[in-house]
């Protein structure tokens, strides 16, 4: 069983996390500082296993990680699993991200995840995980039959207009321009007035 | 309106989303928490817009700040709204924030299983995978009770992906609702065969982990696993299937023997590293289950061992980390494979991963020998020396402890050794286990007598240099070796060179920095030292070292007095007195040592630490039970403080145990021997054991002559090394006499076979330098052996501990999803299933229902349809005998129809609102019979209550679903399929007033008897033809001040009831009640009638006698009562459909009969309460102010009733198969309206 997926990058900053066993938040921040505590101190010529001891779990559950440019990824697994394959699934993970994310990137090497794709698509990243690890427990290692099915659940979001729906999109530019304060209920009389550009891209 | 949705989606243009939120954040990096509080607010502003897209938004936003530790528990109800979108994008958003933020304690989660259930069953298949691996995430008992069968339907899917999905998810199912195991493992079993390698995978998955807790259950299906390992190339599935092996060959050592070679084959063949390694590792576990008789066993020890060193010798460090660890494995059992390693493994100390080293450390622990166990150790400080970094360095500290202290010092041979190398530890800064350092030094000291005198002598010389240690004073840090210092020198005194210079060292000022509880020791052991110096200059004609140790006592003393730390303090002080004492008296010339020495005497023995613990409780002796009376419920709280300052109880107590005199123990003992001896399961203390310390005493042994080439004096030298060259030297030594011995030998016994054994390297020839008895640890002395001690009670997998072998029962259905948690029945169906077990209480006798239920749903659907048509009829046929009426009944009709009819097809929430209100109270329904165990005697009058309260609870519950029947329609004509939820709308209702079916049997001055209105009806009709038994709850209430006892309960039987007796008792025989009242006490008792005819109410005449017993005086008293059995008290409630309600209405045996009742002004709810909760009736429907009625007599009489009610006029038209019973009941109803 994988009790935690932990996602974080060179300064401990989460990046996406996935317990498969509840932990209160403050216990889940406790738990990633340690493992980061832990896992960062480490040279990157060292071996990917680390005793979680008593982390999560006890002397039955061990940390496997791996380290990509900015990022840490960090399975806490117990011993069902097979360390190496945890090592090839966490590569496997890295690749369907920069596949999935963003499908335009596909010629980046994997080896590359780029922190910023995660930290802006933490539910799309969630998504593919979803489709890999199931509850704690490995649901599919096909790299095809996974790529599928995220690719098809994207199409229905798609054609069902996605949450962030046009508009919205458009005015992103404006949120963005750090206005000091964005008022938040117009006046519908001055609806031409008030609203800069409401033009798509 | 239109204006609205412009406005709406303008608003939204300005809420962030997810991106727009990161953002922010990382724009705001000095003031994060600022700007995420505002970020929350607005959150909390776009969660309370109607839009669901705005909801999703936000919800997807409150899912990131999860991640970043904010609690979003609040928005949970929020999340389950998104979760229920019929949009698959918001459906999605949902289920990702609630696997993320739902657990067992939320609360909304019991809000989910309709909807759940609704999209497990969806048509598009991302919408159940959807909902399959959120519901992974958080399952609890209910849903996986609830879902179970859904999840077990959906393993047969016809798209694989759901089948994967559903397989892998039962194993979660399983871990929180074990019953579900043995009916779903058949389906699980056939998925191990599915085409699909997702699926397949996925079922090897799940049984491997289940088989992992549980091995013994599945050893049936190896043939299938060992099938799937040879076909199977997927190398997921052949490393789960092989690590399932290495779980199951410890059980059946055959199929080891059947593993090794398919195993060697892929161990040759695999190019897959990990598929190797646990080849490897599998392997490795046969070959420890295999007993060692194999002769191809070394073969395959030798290649595991060889493949291993291919691992550790590859510079990928985690080939390197795992050989290690695999290598681990092997020595358990072949430790000589691997020792021919060492040199391998010392090298992997010095690998500069910390990971490794340990591994190797891990290793080195089985390595040692009495041989190499000073070399290894040496190598270990070597490394302790040169370690960065305090784990790592406390690591190796531990490791080295472990290492010399593993099987009771088996490996020690130089104690002198040991104790060096542990004073050598205590250089170590910034340690935190100088707890196990002084351990290790008592323990020592303790269980090694012959090595006392040069660990005083080295402890001595640790005080002496204290101020080294005394750097770090934080807890558990090294200054805990003072601790077992100065207790050594205390305790072992005797072997001090020079106790006073120890004295002296104990007693600095500096001491008072240390923490208390060393203090404490100090302060006691220099009392200890104390008695010893006077011993030894007694006698002498200059007392002058006396006086000053005495002086010097007196003069440190004070120090200690002022600690702040009690125990210091006191001692300190209690010493200090009597040093003044002993100083008075010996200024009088007095001997004192003699009586000084006496308060210190008495040899300490080591105690296991699990000693307590093992001794056996004896027979006859019950810990759970209460001492005195437990305190009963109605004392008052402010009773109690006087009974704790009570003193004089445990004094009593306490003088009663010195009565007990050494003739009565040595009674006893011997009685407990005797016991022991005629019990078979009694493991008696083996002799050698007992030897240990019933020794004649220490004299025997050679007190160690400390070579004093060995420097002592001087503090923190690394000296142990010495000792490994004494050690080298004698062993040469030795093993040169030996030679010369064995030449003698040889030239005597020549010709004769030379042991192969006998070679001058195998252990048995290295001798301890010193002869030593390391005396065991006492246990009691009759300690039962038991090894259960660490298994932990509160393991989930061990509910799963479950014979899947076996057939299944019938019992044994998972239970099947119902129209609603309660399902009301017909009373056909009722009359089979007798009563109806309340669902929490007796599920198994539910499931036998459920299939019944199963069968019947089909059945149901299209009952249901009619259900409609058949309401009309129901009412028609009640009115025909009350035509003036119609006119009236015919407005309601209007209103009638479409709750009827929406009732089917409930929005998400409103039906799961239903489900929450009915799980949160589950014995809600009025419609079960209440429990009739007579063995609840003390729980019924609080369950009283409860089912009062919920009776109204669920009065509400009914309104609040025609509510939402209601709004439901309103959405479904103009909103389409926008699933936007109506919340917290319920109407508050005027509370139902109290109710009380308790009634005043009879009273005297002395008693009180409340007779229950005789609802604990139970029939047992199949037993006897025509007789039913009633059972009737009395309350007897003591109302004096007096003791009473011997109550006897009688009544005079009529030829219609009889009050039952036990077996042999005379028809006229009372019963005794089976308890006694202290003054102000109540209690309940049951009594069991039986009873021919119901049609009729009855009276029985009754006395209860009993003795009042005083102070003074005991008399006798009797009261006399009569028991009221009303024909209400036959009628049990029972549910019933409104088809078969029609139906029975329909087939003309009834009579009927009327009643009107005038001037009742409670709201018509409160009447239906009323009538249901006094006389034992369900509603079948109602309709604002017309309801129908049902109940059921014990004897199977049908009882309906159509109340109606129009300006505090109510009639109620009834109908009956029993017209005297009818009108019976409809008096006593009347009565009961008459009353209020």
């Amino acid at each position: 069983m994988i009790k935690a997926i932990l996602i974080f990058n060179n300064h401990g900053k989460p990046r996406l996390i996935r317990f498969y066993q509840y932990f209160a938040e403050d216990m889940q921040q406790q738990i990633i500082r340690e493992t980061f505590h832990l896992v960062s101190k480490r040279d990157d010529n060292v071996c990917n296993f680390l005793e979680g001891g008593s982390l999560i779990g006890g002397s039955d559950y061990k940390l496997i990680y791996r380290h990509y440019a900015t990022l840490y990824f960090v399975f806490c697994v117990d011993s069902s699993e097979s360390e190496l394959g945890i090592l090839d699934l966490i590569q496997l993970i890295c690749f369907f991200v920069s596949v999935c994310v963003f499908v335009e990137t596909l010629d980046k090497c994997f080896e590359n995840v780029c922190e910023l794709d995660l930290i802006f698509h933490m539910d799309k990243v969630h998504y593919i995980l979803q489709e890999v690890v199931m509850g704690g427990m490995v649901l599919e290692t096909n790299m095809n039959e996974i790529v599928a099915q995220v690719e098809l659940q994207n199409r229905m979001e798609k054609s069902e207009g996605g949450l962030s729906a046009a508009p919205a999109r458009a005015v992103s530019a404006v949120k963005n321009m750090n206005l000091p304060e964005i008022p938040r209920n117009i006046n519908i009389g001055d609806i031409n007035i008030k609203v800069p550009s409401l033009s798509p891209f | 309106m239109a204006l609205k949705i412009v406005k709406g989606s303008i608003d939204r243009m300005f809420d962030k989303n997810l991106q727009d939120l990161v953002r922010g954040i990382r724009n705001h990096k000095e003031d994060e928490a600022k700007y995420i509080s505002t970020c929350i607010d607005e959150i909390k502003q776009e969660l309370k817009q109607d839009n669901i897209a705005v909801k999703a938004n936000a919800v997807c936003k409150l899912t990131y700040l999860q991640m970043l530790g904010y609690d979003v528990s609040w928005a949970a109800f929020n999340i389950v709204e998104v979760m229920s979108s019929s949009k698959f994008t918001y459906k999605r958003i949902g289920y990702l924030a609630a696997s993320q933020c739902f657990h067992e304690g939320t609360d909304v989660i019991m809000l989910t299983t309709n909807q759940i259930r609704k999209d497990l069953s969806s048509p598009h298949q991302y919408d159940t995978g959807v909902a399959l691996t959120g519901l992974s995430c958080f399952v609890t008992p209910d849903l996986a009770r609830d879902l179970a069968n859904d999840i077990m339907t959906l393993m047969s899917h016809t798209k694989p992906y759901i089948r994967k999905k559903a397989v892998l998810i039962m194993y979660k199912v399983f871990l929180k609702y074990p019953e579900s195991l043995r009916p779903a493992f058949p389906r699980l079993k056939e998925k191990l065969e599915d085409p699909d390698p997702g699926v397949q995978s996925a079922a090897v998955n799940v049984i491997c982990e289940l088989a992992r807790r549980n091995p013994k259950n599945y050893l049936s299906l190896a043939p299938l696993f060992f099938k799937l390992m040879t076909s199977s190339t997927n190398n997921w599935v052949l490393i789960k299937i092989i690590k399932l092996f290495g779980a199951l060959t410890p059980l059946e050592p055959r199929l080891g023997k059947k593993m090794i070679e398919p195993l060697t084959n892929l161990i040759h063949s695999t190019s897959a590293m990990s598929l190797l390694y646990e080849c490897v590792n599998t392997v490795i576990a046969v070959l420890i289950s295999l007993s060692s008789g194999m002769p191809n066993h070394s073969a395959s020890i030798q290649l595991c061992v060889q493949k291993l060193r291919i691992l550790i010798e590859d510079s990928d460090q985690n080939l390197k980390y795992l050989g290690l660890l695999a290598m681990s494995k092997i020595l358990k059992t072949h430790p000589k494979s691997v020792q021919s390693h060492k040199d391998l493994i010392l090298q992997c100390l010095d690998d500069k991963d910390e990971s490794i080293r340990l591994r190797a450390l891990d290793l080195l622990y089985g390595m040692v020998s009495k041989k190499n166990l000073m070399e290894i150790v040496k190598k270990l400080m070597l490394h302790v020396d040169k370690a960065e970094g305090t784990t790592y360095r406390d690591e190796l500290l531990t490791k080295i402890i472990d290492i010399c202290s593993q099987s009771n010092y088996q490996y020690i041979t130089n104690f002198e050794w040991y104790i060096s190398i542990l004073v050598e530890l205590t250089r170590l800064e910034g340690t935190r286990h100088g707890h196990l350092i002084a351990s290790q030094m008592l323990d020592v000291a303790i269980r090694v007598k012959a090595i006392r005198g040069f660990a005083v002598a080295q402890m001595a010389t640790l005080l002496d240099n204290a101020h080294l240690l005394t750097g770090n004073t934080q807890h558990n840090g090294i200054c805990e070796v003072l601790y077992a210092a100065a207790w050594i020198c205390g305790e072992f005194s005797e072997h001090l060179e020079d106790p006073m210079q120890t004295l002296e060292a104990m007693l600095r000022p500096k001491v008072a920095t240390l923490p208390g509880h060393i203090q404490a020791v100090y302060v006691q052991n220099a009392a200890k030292l104390f008695a010893t110096v006077l011993r030894k200059h007694e006698g002498e004609t200059d007392s002058h070292a006396v006086q000053e140790t005495s002086q010097l006592l007196i003069d440190r003393l004070p120090l200690f007095v002022q600690s702040a730390n009690l125990e210091v303090q006191e001692r300190a002080s209690c010493i200090l007195q009597l040093v003044k004492y002993i100083q008075k008296l010996q200024q009088k010339k007095v001997e004192v040592a003699e009586e000084v020495t006496a308060l210190f005497a008495g040899e300490l023995n080591p105690v296991a630490p699990k000693a307590q613990k093992k001794v056996p409780v004896p027979e006859g002796l019950d810990l759970d039970a209460w001492i005195n009376k437990p305190p009963s419920e109605s004392e008052s709280e402010d009773e109690k403080p006087k009974a704790v300052f009570a003193k004089e109880e445990p004094k009593h107590s306490r003088s009663r145990h010195t009565e007990v005199d050494e003739k009565e123990l040595a009674k006893r003992r011997e009685a407990r021997k005797q016991e022991q001896a005629n019990n078979p399961f009694y493991i008696k203390a083996s002799p050698s054991s007992q030897k240990v310390y019933d020794a004649p005493g220490v004299e025997h042994i050679p007190v160690v002559q400390i070579d004093l080439s060995v420097p002592l004096k001087v503090p923190g030298m690394p000296m142990s090394d010495q000792y490994l060259k004494l050690e080298e030297e004698r062993r040469q030594k030795e093993k040169a006499e030996r030679k010369k011995k064995e030449k003698k030998k040889k030239r005597e016994k020549r010709g004769k076979e030379r042991k192969a054994d006998s070679g001058p390297e195998s252990e048995e020839d290295i001798t301890p330098a010193h002869q030593v008895d390391i005396v065991t640890e006492e246990m009691p002395e009759n300690a039962l052996p038991s090894d259960d001690d660490d298994k932990d009670p509160n393991d989930p997998h061990k509910a799963l501990d479950i014979d899947l072998d076996k057939p299944l029962a019938d019992s044994e259905k998972l239970p099947v999803r119902t129209h609603r948690p309660e399902v009301l029945k017909s009373p056909a169906e009722d009359r089979v299933n007798e009563s109806i077990p309340q669902e929490t209480k007796k599920r198994s006798s539910k499931e036998k229902k459920e299939k019944k239920k199963g069968k019947e749903k089909d059945r149901k659907r299209s009952k249901e349809e009619k259900k409609k048509k058949k309401h009309k009829e129901v009412e028609e046929e009640l009115l025909e005998s009350h035509p003036e009426e119609a006119v009236q009944s015919e407005e309601t009709k209007e209103a009638a129809t479409p709750p009827t009819s929406a009732e089917e097809e409930t929005t998400p929430l409103s039906a799961a609102a239903a489900d929450m209100s009915s799980a949160a109270a589950p014995e809600s329904e009025p419609d079960e019979p209440k429990d009739a165990e007579p063995e609840d005697t003390k729980s019924s009058k609080h369950k009283k209550k409860k089912q009062k309260k919920e009776k109204e609870e669920k009065e509400k519950k009914k309104k609040k679903r025609h509510h939402h029947h209601h709004h439901h329609h309103h959405h479904h004509s103009d909103a389409g399929g926008d699933d936007s939820v109506q919340n917290g709308t319920v109407e508050e209702e005027e509370p139902l007033p109290p109710m009380s079916n308790y009634s005043l049997l009879a009273e005297n001055s002395y008693i009180k008897m409340m007779k229950e209105d005789a609802d604990q009806v139970y029939d047992i009709q199949g037993n006897h033809q025509d007789e039913s038994k009633v059972v009737v709850s009395v309350i007897f209430e003591n109302k004096s001040d007096s003791f009473l006892k011997s109550m006897e309960f009688n009544v005079l039987d009529s030829l219609n009831s009889k009050l039952q007796r036990p077996e042999g008792a005379g028809a006229h025989d009372s019963l005794t009640v089976p308890f006694q009242l202290p003054p102000g006490i109540s209690n309940e008792a049951r009594f069991v009638f039986s009873v021919q005819s119901i049609v009729m109410p009855q009276k029985l005449k009754g006395t209860l006698t009993f003795i009042v017993k005083s102070d003074e005086s005991s008399t006798h008293e009797k009261l006399d009562f009569k028991l009221h059995f009303t024909c209400t008290s036959y009628l049990i409630t029972t549910p019933c459909y409104s088809d078969a309600y029609a139906k029975l209405l329909e087939s003309g045996d009834l009579k009927g009969s009327s009643l009107r009742l005038e001037r009742i002004k409670m709201p018509f709810h409160h009447l239906l309460a009323r009538i249901c909760f006094h006389h034992h009736f369900s509603v079948v429907e109602r309709i604002d102010s017309c309801a129908s009625m049902y109940s059921r007599s014990i004897q199977g009489h049908h009882v309906c009733l159509l109340v109606k009610t129009s300006d505090q006029t109510v009639s109620i038209d009834a109908k009956c198969d029993e017209p005297s019973l009818l009108g019976n009941v409809l008096d006593e109803i009347k009565q009961t309206f008459s009353k209020c």
